[in-house]
C-alpha cells in the first residue's frame, strides 16, 4: 500500500442529505442541536418486528414523470435529498463546467432497488409453473437501481458505477471517486448513498438477532443490536472548487475473517485507518473527533474500541451517530461523511445518542454530552460484512 | 489519460467455455463452439466444511478467480481485487423474496449475509487471506466495463496487481423471463501494474466514446451480447490470438472503454 503524504486534499464542495433527522443539512444540524432522534417504534410497511427505526416521511409521491420507470422507494428517497441545499442546481453548475461526460457518478446502495422484488413475490401468481413477468423490471430491483435512476435525473454521462460492499458501500465511493479523478479519468464527481427501508434487511438482521427491540444504544453496556435506518446522501468531490472543507483521506482493507463478524483482533480495520491517515498525512494524534461504525452490537462495539484505541490512545473524542439516524447500512459511509462535515463546519461533537452509560469495558472517549468545539480533522470508520473495512478522513486542509 | 496493464491471467466460464486452454481454442478458431454448460466446480482455496456450503455465486467466482492466479504465477494474498456482477446471486434472492413474501421470520441468516452483493468477494478474502483494497460494484449489463475501470484506477493508485471478477448466474425459472443474462458465465483477469514473466499482454485503458466490439462468430456474438461477463469476449479473442489491436467495451452510457491489446 502507498505510504506518505502524497495525496492531494480533495475539496467537498456540495454536500447535503436527508434521513430519519429531517431533510437537508440545516434539519440535520438543528436536530443535532435539539437533541431530537430520528428513531421511532412507529411501524414500518408489512414489518412486524418489534423494532425501531430511522424513516424518512412523506416518501409517498413517485418520482418526475420523466424517470418514472425507475420509481422505487430507494430513488424517491434519493429525489427528494437531491432537492436539498441546492444540489440539483449545483450539479447542473458542474456540468457546464466540466461537460456531462467529465463527471463520474459513483452510487453506494446495499440493498438498491430489492423492495420491487419484494413486492412482486408478495404480489406473485402462486400457482406452480408461475413466473415473474413484465412490467416487472429486474432493472429497477437490482443493486444498480439508484446509479441508474441517477444517472439520468442528474444528466450525467461520465463514470458511472454502483458500489455494494454492505455497510461500507457508501464510503467506498468516495475512495473510488478520489482514484479516478486521479487517474484523470473524469474531472470532478458525484458520490453518493442510498438506501431504502426494506423488509430484506429488517428481517435479515433479525434473523442473525443483530436487531434491537429499542432504540440502538451504541457504547452502551446494554447495547442488543442495532436500529435499521434510511438516508439519501450526495457529495461532490472538485479537485479544482475553493471549498473549506476536503476529502483528505481514505484507507480500504479486508477482515479476511468471517462474513458477519468483525475480526476482533481488529487487523484490517486498523489497516484501513492507518491508510487513511497516511493518505491524508496525519498522525493519529491530529484526529480531534472520530465518527465510529458503531452499529450497538456487542461484537462490533467492542472490537471497534480495541483498535481505535490502538491507534489514537484513549483521548480523542468519538461517538457513533446511529442513535441518531439508525445504522443506514449502504449509505451510512456518506451519511456519517456528511454528518462529520456539518459537525466541522459548526464546531460540534455530537453525543453518543441513547447512550446512558459508556460501557466500562470500553476505553475510548465516547462523547456523551454534545458539546462545542473547533474541529479541523475528523476521522470517520464504516465496516461491513464480508469483512469490508473504509476510513475516510474529512476536513479543513 | 490513457494507462497500461498487464495481462498476467485470464479465467473463463460460459457456455461452451470450460476454461481459458479450452475457450481460448474456440476463440480462435480451432475448436467449433457448441452450448455446453461446464463442469461443476469446487473452489479448492475454501476450507472443506466452506466447499460443502458454499454457495453458487461464490463457486462460479471462485472458478474463474482460481484459474487466473494460478496462471498469474502470484500470490492471491498480494493481490487487490474488483468483483462485479449485475445481479449477484440471484438463487439466493430469489429464495429470501419468498421467505419475507410468505413467512418473514423463517428467513435463514445464511441466506441473508450471503445475499449481500460482495459476498464472493468477502469469501474470497476469507480463503486468500488478503487484507487488501476490494471492491464489489455492479454496472448492470456493462458491469464488466465497469469493473476493468475501477481495476484500473486501483492498481495504479495502489500500485498493486488487481484481480477482476466478473460473474452472473443464471437466475431460477421463476426469474427467466425477467432477468436480462438467462446463462452462468463469469471472467477473471490478473492485472499487474509491471511487466511480469507471465504477462500475456500490455493492455491500455481510455475512457472514451464508441460503439461496442462484436463477435464475428453469430453464436459468440449471442453470448456476449447476453451475459454480463461475455462482454469481455473481444478482448480475450484478441489475448487468444496473440494479436495487437483495439476493442471499444460499452459503458452504461455512451461513455465506454477503449483498449488496446499488446501482446508481450
Amino acid at each position: 500500500m502507498r505510504t506518505g503524504a502524497d495525496v492531494k486534499p480533495i475539496p467537498v464542495s456540495h454536500y447535503t442529505l436527508t434521513s430519519a433527522l429531517g431533510r437537508g443539512r440545516a434539519a440535520q444540524l438543528q436536530a443535532l442541536l435539539d437533541e431530537r432522534g430520528g428513531l421511532t417504534d412507529r411501524p414500518f410497511r408489512h414489518c412486524e418486528l418489534a423494532t425501531w427505526t430511522g424513516q424518512v416521511d412523506g416518501l409517498a409521491v413517485p418520482v418526475a414523470a420523466d424517470h418514472r420507470a425507475w420509481d422505487c422507494r430507494a430513488n424517491r428517497l434519493a429525489s427528494a435529498a437531491l432537492q436539498q441545499d441546492g444540489f440539483v442546481e449545483a450539479v447542473a453548475a458542474l456540468r457546464r463546467r466540466y461537460g456531462a461526460r467529465r463527471i463520474g457518478l459513483f452510487v453506494g446502495t446495499s440493498a438498491g432497488g430489492v423492495e420491487v422484488s419484494e413486492a412482486a413475490y408478495r404480489a406473485r401468481d402462486r400457482s406452480v409453473d408461475a413466473r415473474l413477468e413484465p412490467p416487472f423490471d429486474a432493472r429497477v430491483a437490482n443493486t444498480y437501481t439508484p446509479a441508474g435512476y441517477l444517472r439520468q435525473r442528474l444528466e450525467l454521462e461520465g463514470i458511472c458505477i454502483a458500489i455494494s460492499t454492505a455497510c461500507t458501500s457508501a464510503a467506498k465511493v468516495f475512495a473510488s471517486a478520489a482514484r479516478a479523478i486521479e487517474c484523470g479519468w473524469c474531472d470532478a464527481a458525484v458520490v453518493a448513498g442510498v438506501e431504502a427501508l426494506c423488509m430484506s434487511t429488517l428481517y435479515g438482521f433479525n434473523s442473525l438477532q443483530l436487531l434491537s427491540r429499542n432504540p440502538c444504544r451504541p457504547a452502551d453496556p446494554a447495547r442488543d443490536g442495532l436500529s435499521i435506518g434510511e438516508a439519501a446522501g450526495f457529495a461532490i468531490l472538485d479537485p479544482r472548487a475553493d471549498a473549506p472543507l476536503a476529502l483528505l483521506g481514505y484507507g480500504e482493507s479486508s477482515d479476511a475473517h468471517h462474513m458477519s463478524a468483525p475480526d476482533p483482533a481488529g487487523r484490517g480495520a486498523r489497516l484501513a485507518i492507518d491508510g487513511a491517515l497516511s493518505r491524508a498525512g496525519l498522525t493519529a494524534d491530529r484526529i480531534e473527533y472520530i465518527n465510529l461504525h458503531g452499529t450497538a452490537t456487542q461484537a462490533n462495539d467492542r472490537a471497534e474500541d480495541a483498535v481505535v484505541v490502538s491507534c489514537f490512545g484513549t483521548g480523542t473524542p468519538c461517538s457513533s451517530t446511529k442513535g441518531w439516524t439508525g445504522h443506514t447500512l449502504g449509505a451510512a459511509g456518506i451519511v456519517e461523511a456528511v454528518l462529520s462535515l456539518i459537525c466541522i463546519e459548526d464546531g460540534l461533537l455530537p453525543r453518543s445518542l441513547n447512550t446512558t452509560q459508556k460501557d466500562p469495558a470500553l476505553s475510548a472517549d465516547i462523547v456523551m454530552r454534545t458539546r462545542r468545539a473547533p474541529l479541523r480533522h475528523v476521522l470517520s470508520n464504516s465496516f461491513g460484512f464480508g469483512g469490508s473495512n473504509v476510513c475516510l478522513v474529512l476536513g479543513r486542509p | 489519460m490513457t494507462a497500461i496493464l498487464y495481462v498476467d491471467g485470464i479465467g473463463l466460464s460460459g457456455p461452451g467455455l470450460d476454461g481459458w486452454a479450452q475457450g481460448a481454442a474456440v476463440l480462435r478458431g480451432e475448436q467449433p463452439w457448441s452450448w455446453r454448460e461446464p463442469a461443476p466446480h469446487v473452489p479448492q482455496l475454501l476450507p472443506a466444511n466452506e466447499r460443502r456450503r458454499a454457495t453458487a455465486s461464490v463457486r462460479l467466482a471462485f472458478r474463474v478467480a482460481e484459474e487466473a492466479v494460478a496462471a498469474a504465477g502470484q500470490p492471491a494474498l498480494g493481490m487487490a481485487s474488483v468483483f462485479a456482477s449485475a445481479d449477484a446471486d440471484s438463487p439466493i434472492l430469489h429464495r429470501t423474496c419468498l421467505a419475507l413474501a410468505d413467512a418473514p421470520q423463517t428467513l435463514s441468516p445464511t441466506d441473508f449475509h450471503n445475499s449481500v452483493h460482495n459476498a464472493a468477494l468477502g469469501y474470497w478474502s476469507i480463503a486468500t487471506g488478503s487484507r487488501l483494497p476490494s471492491v464489489s460494484l455492479s454496472a448492470a449489463d456493462a458491469s464488466f466495463a465497469a469493473a476493468l475501470g475501477e481495476s484500473v484506477t486501483l492498481a495504479l493508485s495502489e500500485s498493486l496487481p488487481v484481480l477482476l471478477v466478473a460473474f452472473d448466474l443464471q437466475g431460477p425459472p421463476f426469474l427467466a423471463n425477467v432477468l436480462e443474462h438467462r446463462f452462468t458465465n463469469a471472467v477473471a483477469l490478473v492485472l499487474g501494474v509491471r511487466r511480469s514473466a507471465a504477462s500475456i499482454a500490455a493492455l491500455e485503458v481510455e475512457p472514451a466514446v464508441g460503439d461496442p466490439t462484436r463477435m464475428s462468430n453469430p453464436d459468440l456474438e449471442k453470448l456476449r451480447s447476453d451475459g454480463t461477463a461475455m462482454r469481455a469476449l473481444p478482448l480475450l479473442e484478441l489475448l487468444s490470438l496473440g494479436r495487437p489491436g483495439p476493442v471499444f467495451l460499452g459503458g452504461p452510457g455512451s461513455l465506454g472503454f477503449q483498449l488496446t491489446v499488446l501482446p508481450c
